[in-house]
């Protein structure tokens, strides 16, 4: 079975996100950038399934500028077998994405897609959901355990109070959680053979999909700062305070 | 630019290995005085970082020293001086002559488990009475039958407690001290091999450094690394790549020191207003980063010329004189805009404070960097001193 992992390119997740002083969006200028850490969950689960024989090879593949190659490279050198980049300079919503998933899914005929169930940046936590709604294809979202079985996956989801357990015909569409696994760090001889591992690049164009963003963005804003506390005398002012001023009880 | 996309791959995995494997830890460590070195390296062996630069028949890439650099500087993301330090004991001081100029049998034996992390190296150099002035040192190696018989000690060995063997540099002659020395691989576990204490230290707590006393320890005379009488010089090679290693591991951790001392500043209000928009802190951090960024620059060139075969004594020496003294500066200066929290041990910077100390002091004082490039600047009166001659 042939896995595809979409990896996306995003700021990384030890950086502090400063917002651009025209409220466009996030500053991106020489910031370090890496691995969308839901989409590495997602490698690591698709090199374990190619241990253990279940999955005969994995190719990734990111969209964006040119330097989601170094992202490609990365899901290379984790395990992946090759990789697939669609080169664009726009900017691209999840719509555009699945669009272009779909259409590389459907040359490539992978018997499962699994990536993150968002990414670090904007938090849309919906590529997966259209991907699978475009294929066609039944999907697990939030996936905190996968184990296939033939045609079938099973796909362990977390939900508000508790864990629901799927069972989807293969090929679907997964998304990983935070407690699938955790991403193994590629060894140096790993990285060395990564390099001669083939990246494919492709347009938007070639794939039939235009990009063009269907929503546009207002404003981005920081979050308000921090205000200083205040210090109350006794429990009953504190209730009050709570009952009156903040209108929490 | 040195680095292509595979050493920033390397870099961005060693990263996450500090991140996961080491920081976490560091606190228990400190405390401990010593930290799980075999269990570590272990681990690091499994990813292929501890024989980076080493030949491939003994289990390393063969890589050029350009990876071993972005490896050390990528270790720049540890928490903990001590550990990497221990490290690049493993790495760049104890093993490159024998990886060098060892015997296969010799290279089996040693280098092969150092660099799948089974064996946890250490190097003797140092003597209570010979620090930075190397070619007095009094541990001897005599000949008997087929053996050495070795009598001595060493002093501030970095994985002195926990070592499998040690590179040791002994004096196998009478004749002239730069002629008269010889580098032997000793097991730690041999009888008369005393390790006498666990030095108490100002920094590097993490790291158990040892007092080790040589007490009639017989070693076969095929653990002689390469030809008797040349240790000395073996020696100084291989403080060239102790000495980039210093520099280039100095970067990031100076780099993290001052973006953490922003970080502290900007939200940090004294007078109305934040520490950090206070000109006299923001121009300090911004000149801080750029003397780190020249330093990184001269390192990257030393690392060029080396890969491409030049003598770079001068320009080793020149990065290791300048990284100890501007950690010192970075620390100081990062320490003193913490105010208070910056004499509170529970702040990172003081660890940063009391380990960067030692990279003025080990691996040739900043006093012998100088005599160094004095000399080769011609401008070093008198004899030239022990530590140069190469």
């Amino acid at each position: 079975m042939k896995i595809l992992v979409p990896v996306k390119r995003v700021v990384d997740y030890n950086v502090k996100v400063r917002v651009k002083t025209d409220g466009t969006g996030v500053e991106t200028a020489g910031v370090k950038m890496s691995m969308n850490p839901f989409d590495e969950i997602a490698v690591e689960e698709a090199v374990r399934l190619k241990e253990k024989g279940i999955a005969t090879e994995i190719v990734a593949v990111s969209l964006g500028v040119a330097q989601c190659a170094e992202t490609i490279r990365t899901a290379l050198a984790m395990g992946a077998d090759r990789g697939i980049l669609v080169e664009t300079d726009a900017e691209l919503q999840p719509l555009a994405v699945a669009k272009l998933l779909a259409a590389i899914a459907k040359t490539e005929q992978p018997g499962l897609i699994i990536l993150g169930k968002q990414a670090i940046d904007d938090d849309m936590s919906a590529t997966g959901q259209m991907l699978a709604a475009l294929l066609g294809w039944p999907q697990g979202t939030f996936a905190s355990k996968v184990a296939i079985e033939g045609e079938t996956i099973t796909v362990t989801r977390e939900v508000d109070g508790g864990l629901e357990t799927v069972a989807l015909a293969l090929p679907a569409v997964v998304t990983t959680d935070l407690r699938l696994n955790e991403p193994r760090y590629a060894s140096l001889p790993n990285i060395m053979k990564a390099r001669k591992k083939p990246i494919v690049t492709m347009s938007p164009a070639e794939l039939g999909v235009d990009p063009a963003p269907r929503l546009t963005v207002v404003s981005v804003a920081e979050p308000p700062k921090r205000k200083a506390g205040a210090k109350v005398a006794s429990v009953a002012e504190l209730v009050a305070k709570l009952r009156n001023e903040a209108k929490v009880i | 630019m040195i680095y292509s996309e595979q050493h920033r791959e390397l870099m961005r995995s060693v990263t996450k290995f500090c991140e996961a494997e080491i920081n976490p830890h560091v606190d228990e460590w400190e405390k401990a005085g010593i930290f799980p070195a075999h269990e570590l390296f272990k681990k690091m062996g499994d990813q292929g970082f501890l024989g980076i630069h080493k030949p491939e028949k003994f289990g390393g890439l063969g890589l050029d020293y350009s990876y071993e650099i972005a490896f050390c500087e990528a270790l720049g993301a540890s928490r903990s001086g001590s550990v990497t330090m221990a490290i690049g004991v493993q790495t760049d001081m104890a093993t490159p002559a024998l990886a060098r100029h060892g015997s296969d049998a010799l290279r089996e034996e040693f280098l092969t488990p150092s660099i799948t992390g089974e064996f946890v190296a250490c190097l003797g150099v140092s003597e209570v009475g010979a620090g930075s002035d190397v070619a007095s040192i009094k541990t001897r190696a005599r000949k008997d039958g087929g053996d050495y018989v070795i009598d001595g000690g060493k002093m501030w060995t970095t994985n002195g407690i926990q070592a499998d063997w040690m590179c040791l540099l002994a004096n196998t002659g009478d004749g002239p001290v730069h002629r008269n020395k010889t580098l032997i691989c000793v097991p730690m576990k041999t009888k008369g091999v005393e390790i006498a204490r666990k030095l108490d230290k100002l920094g590097m707590r993490a790291s158990d450094t040892a007092q080790i006393f040589f007490d009639g320890v017989r070693v076969p005379q095929r653990y002689r690394v390469g030809e008797e009488g040349m240790g000395f010089i073996y020696q100084m090679q291989q403080f060239q790549e102790e000495r980039l290693w210093a520099a280039a591991g100095g970067l990031v951790k100076m780099e993290r020191a001052i973006a953490d001392t922003i970080d502290y500043t900007r939200n940090r209000i004294a007078f109305g207003q934040s520490i950090l928009d206070n000109q006299v802190v923001h121009y300090k951090l911004a000149e801080l980063q750029t003397k780190v960024e020249l330093l990184r620059s001269l390192v990257y060139r030393a690392v060029e010329e080396y890969i491409n075969g030049a003598d770079i004594t001068k320009l080793a020496s020149m990065a290791k004189l300048t990284v100890g003294r501007l950690q010192r500066e970075v620390a100081d200066s990062c320490l003193q805009y913490y105010g208070g929290m910056g004499f509170m041990n529970e702040t990172e910077i003081t660890r940063f404070f009391r380990d960067g100390r030692l990279t003025s002091i080990g691996g040739g004082a900043d006093e012998i960097m100088l005599a160094i490039i004095c000399k080769l600047m011609g401008t070093l009166p008198g004899k030239p001193p022990a530590g140069s001659n190469h």
